[in-house]
């Protein structure tokens, strides 16, 4: 994979009327994982969508060397196409091969449509269009969120299957993200 | 350019009437078609049997049904992309919302300005208009829906993050809407080309600036 690169520099976040967190500085490059952590309501989807690129700091700077590639709370994909052709879609965008069909389980799935999913095989198959996208940069909103212990150890492993191969992860979550290099950053302690 | 043709073909099956989605559908229906039969099978009843009467003004009728016609789809047009995250999911692939914006609006146009040319067809036999007249309403809607389908595509941007935004962008086209109605319809009263023209040179300076309006208007949807 090719060398990637993740910094950012005295980010503050405002959200309406409020300030989230300042002062908060973070470097990432090839092979690193980052845990975001904290409770509910600290900033941490804020941030990742801030890291995306997707909103504009209050303040601060975000440099980026890499594609992005995100998943949040929504799987995006057509809800009222069968799976398979759902991420068809992406395939083609992205140019790519589906991949990690199996290792999700995903094969049984291919005909149902995404309405019919529930909550952890949409993000199954989220993670599936992450994985195509073969962006170097993965920024990842709750991943673990209402997938079951199996899925939960094949999230990851591909997680960490990403990062070995010069990938950089972070992830945004209050559970538990076993990964062998995890590197923790509690957001609560930058509030303001 | 792989995007593009990507992205012109998941607009096209969510759009077209008749298209295959796979089962279930978002937003294509044949209801604007079926909308302007209506309005076209309506006009003679409520108006009665008065054929040079209903000759004379069907035009401006069938004008009127097009125009609202085209915005029955608008609060399906871009609203559950950006709610989805596709929107976000283009950007981060550097696929601009101008782009997308421009391949929808064709999409758009596609799913209702030939249909409505062709539903024209029928609506003119019911309201009695001769050969001359459908000439120059067919030119004219060949001239003013792709600037009706630009103003959709602006409106459907800057209503895509209102709650209420299907009822307020009915009432947004319409003003925007009024001189391609005026160079549309008035081209009927005068039978010249001059109507026609101008007509479409509105809609090609909407069609311009639709994909900016539009991508500016989501961009700034996203950081509220």
């Amino acid at each position: 994979m090719e060398e990637c690169r993740l910094t950012g520099d005295d980010i503050a976040c405002l959200r309406g009327e409020r300030l989230l967190f300042r002062r908060l500085s973070l470097a990432l490059s090839s092979g690193e994982a980052l845990h975001l952590a904290g409770p509910n309501g600290i900033g941490k989807s804020s941030l990742i969508r801030i890291l995306a690129g997707l909103r504009r700091p209050y303040a601060g700077v975000i440099n980026r060397m890499g594609a992005i590639g995100l998943l949040d709370e929504r799987p995006v994909l057509d809800e009222h196409l069968p799976l398979g052709k759902a991420l068809d879609f992406w395939s083609r965008i992205d140019a790519s091969a589906q991949s990690h069909w199996e290792q999700l389980g995903l094969e049984p799935l291919a005909d149902v449509p995404v309405r019919y999913l529930s909550t952890g095989q949409r993000k199954r198959a989220a993670l599936a269009r992450l994985a195509g996208q073969g962006a170097p940069i993965w920024l990842l909103d709750e991943p673990l969120n209402g997938l079951d212990s199996d899925a939960v150890a094949t999230c990851e492993s591909m997680v960490a299957q990403h990062c070995a191969s010069g990938g950089i992860a972070i992830i945004a979550s209050h559970q538990p993200f076993a990964m062998p290099g995890l590197t923790k950053l509690m957001l609560g302690e930058y509030a303001a | 350019m792989s995007a593009v043709l990507a992205l012109l073909k998941r607009d096209l099956a969510l759009l077209t009437p008749g298209a295959h989605g796979g089962g279930g559908r978002r937003g294509g229906t044949m209801l604007p078609l079926l909308f302007f039969l209506a309005v076209a099978m309506l006009y003679p009843f409520a108006v009665g049997p008065d054929a040079p009467l209903l000759a004379r003004t069907g035009g401006g009728v069938i004008w009127v049904a097009a125009l609202l016609a085209a915005i029955l789809p608008l609060d399906r047009l871009l609203a559950p992309d950006v709610e989805q995250g596709f929107f976000d999911q283009w950007a981060l692939r550097g696929i601009s919302e101008e782009l997308v914006v421009a391949v929808r609006m064709i999409a758009h146009w596609l799913s209702f300005g030939p249909p409505l040319m062709l539903a024209t067809l029928p609506a003119a036999a019911l309201l009695g208009i001769d050969g001359a007249t459908l000439r120059i309403v067919e030119l004219g809607l060949l001239a003013g829906t792709p600037g009706l389908a630009a103003i959709g595509i602006i409106i459907a941007a800057l209503t895509v993050s209102l709650r209420s935004g299907a009822a307020l962008s009915g009432l947004l086209v319409i003003p925007l809407a009024v001189p391609l109605l005026i160079f549309g319809a008035g081209s009927l009263s005068t039978g010249g080309e001059g109507g026609l023209a101008l007509t479409a040179a509105i809609s090609l300076a909407l069609i311009a600036a639709a994909p900016f309006a539009g991508g500016a208007a989501i961009r700034a949807a996203r950081e509220g």
